[in-house]
């Protein structure tokens, strides 16, 4: 585009390749990658590319989103080999010279293209039992100093999207590892000090596939769409059980 | 401590103590594996004449004191048993058969557990005069 024809706001646009894995259950076929050409502007994200392919290429193309803000977790994906949020993965911010490559995150079986099965992520949360567990009855609120809620303010940001939990080496092996998410959403209650079931959050988790099976590889911290510091709040739960109590 | 119903059955509580005991272990030893070590490598191979003073002598010296021994004897254990562990999970990552990853496993110990058997005999039980030159030499030999 010449400099007399660019307008002053105009969002520049530029053409990306993107392979993307595709997995059809159907067509009896292996997982294969497909490339598509597609033209964004500089304010897109990767989620806007695949909804482009979606609408105007390949309606076939299957993927979850949701609020497509970065809230909701829907859209965890696998994008240049690392585990993001399609709708928080700005395009321009990815070597654009170079295709894009989006597939689903590892670990879980693929239902179709970029959609897996993450009942088993659930139940690792499930399992955690990640609700309040008090004794006395709800009729006031339960008050908090501001330093006991710092204590676990890190891990009430989680949104179980499963960028974490998919990025460890110890959960692709055999998927049996509780994983980094379901710890965070025990971390989460174990020090919350209106909670009264930290002993036996702490109990399931001192379990054959539970916290000692991390090795600090901090592929979680780096996934996390939030930021939570995942492998910290892993190494707190450890020195907990350690030590018997929150 | 509350109990509620459970909305969901727990996970198997196999082996819950053995892990955290492994890992409490892994970092313990760990610790102390640096200090024999790097102890073990500046009086063996860098105090003195270095690398050229080991020979029979030189370990029948260093045996002969029970500070040596009972060093020595704690880095075989300490190793091998860390080493193993290391191993165990290495093999429960990247065995994908029960059967395949229960008889590595139970090999790696076996063969840990001779190793440190033998290690320790060796350790303890032993005798500089089996040596020819030894023999000559030392006062205890030659009664």
């Amino acid at each position: 585009m010449s400099a007399e024809t660019k307008k002053i706001g105009e969002i520049p646009s530029f053409k990306v390749t993107l392979f993307v894995r595709r997995f059809n259950p159907e067509d009896g076929q292996d997982a294969r990658w497909q490339d598509f050409d597609v033209e964004v502007f500089g304010t897109d994200r990767v989620l806007d590319a695949l909804h482009k392919i979606k609408w105007e290429q390949d309606g076939s193309l299957t993927f979850r989103r949701s609020c497509a803000h970065g809230v909701c977790g829907s859209d965890a994906m696998r994008i240049n080999g690392r585990n993001r949020l399609a709708c928080k993965t700005l395009i321009k911010d990815l070597d654009i010279t170079q295709p894009i490559y989006v597939e689903p995150i590892k670990g879980l079986a693929v239902e179709k293209d970029l959609v897996v099965d993450m009942n088993p992520f659930y139940q690792a949360y499930r399992d955690v039992k990640p609700f309040l567990i008090a004794s006395d009855k709800p009729e006031k609120e339960r008050l908090q100093s501001a330093e006991d809620r710092e204590r676990f303010d890190d891990t009430t940001k989680c949104i179980l999207c499963a960028a974490c939990t998919t990025s460890c080496p110890v959960f692709w092996t055999d998927g049996q590892y509780f994983g980094p998410a379901a710890i965070v959403n025990a971390h989460r209650f174990i020090f919350d000090s209106r909670d009264e079931a930290a002993e036996v959050r702490l109990e399931i988790l001192n379990d054959k596939e539970g916290v000692w099976r991390c090795r600090t590889t901090f592929n979680c911290t780096e996934a996390c769409p939030r930021g939570i510091q995942v492998t910290k709040a892993i190494a707190e739960v450890k020195q907990a059980i350690l030590r018997g109590r929150a | 401590m509350v109990t509620i119903e459970t909305p969901r059955s727990p996970r198997s509580r196999k082996h819950a103590q053995w892990e955290k005991w492994g890992w409490l272990y892994m970092r313990y030893s760990g610790a102390v594996l640096l200090i024999l070590i790097f102890g073990h490598i500046v009086i063996n191979l860098l105090s003195g004449e270095g690398i050229k003073q080991i020979d029979f002598a030189f370990v029948a010296g260093k045996w002969a004191s029970p500070f040596w021994q009972v060093y020595d004897v704690l880095m075989l254990w300490l190793a091998l048993i860390h080493g193993t562990n290391g191993m165990r999970t290495i093999v429960n990552d990247y065995t994908e058969r029960e059967t395949v990853r229960k008889a590595l496993n139970y090999t790696l110990w076996i063969v840990c557990g001779l190793l440190i058997v033998l290690g320790t005999l060796v350790c303890v039980t032993f005798d500089p005069c089996i040596d020819q030159a030894m023999r000559a030499s030392l006062e205890v030999c030659k009664g």
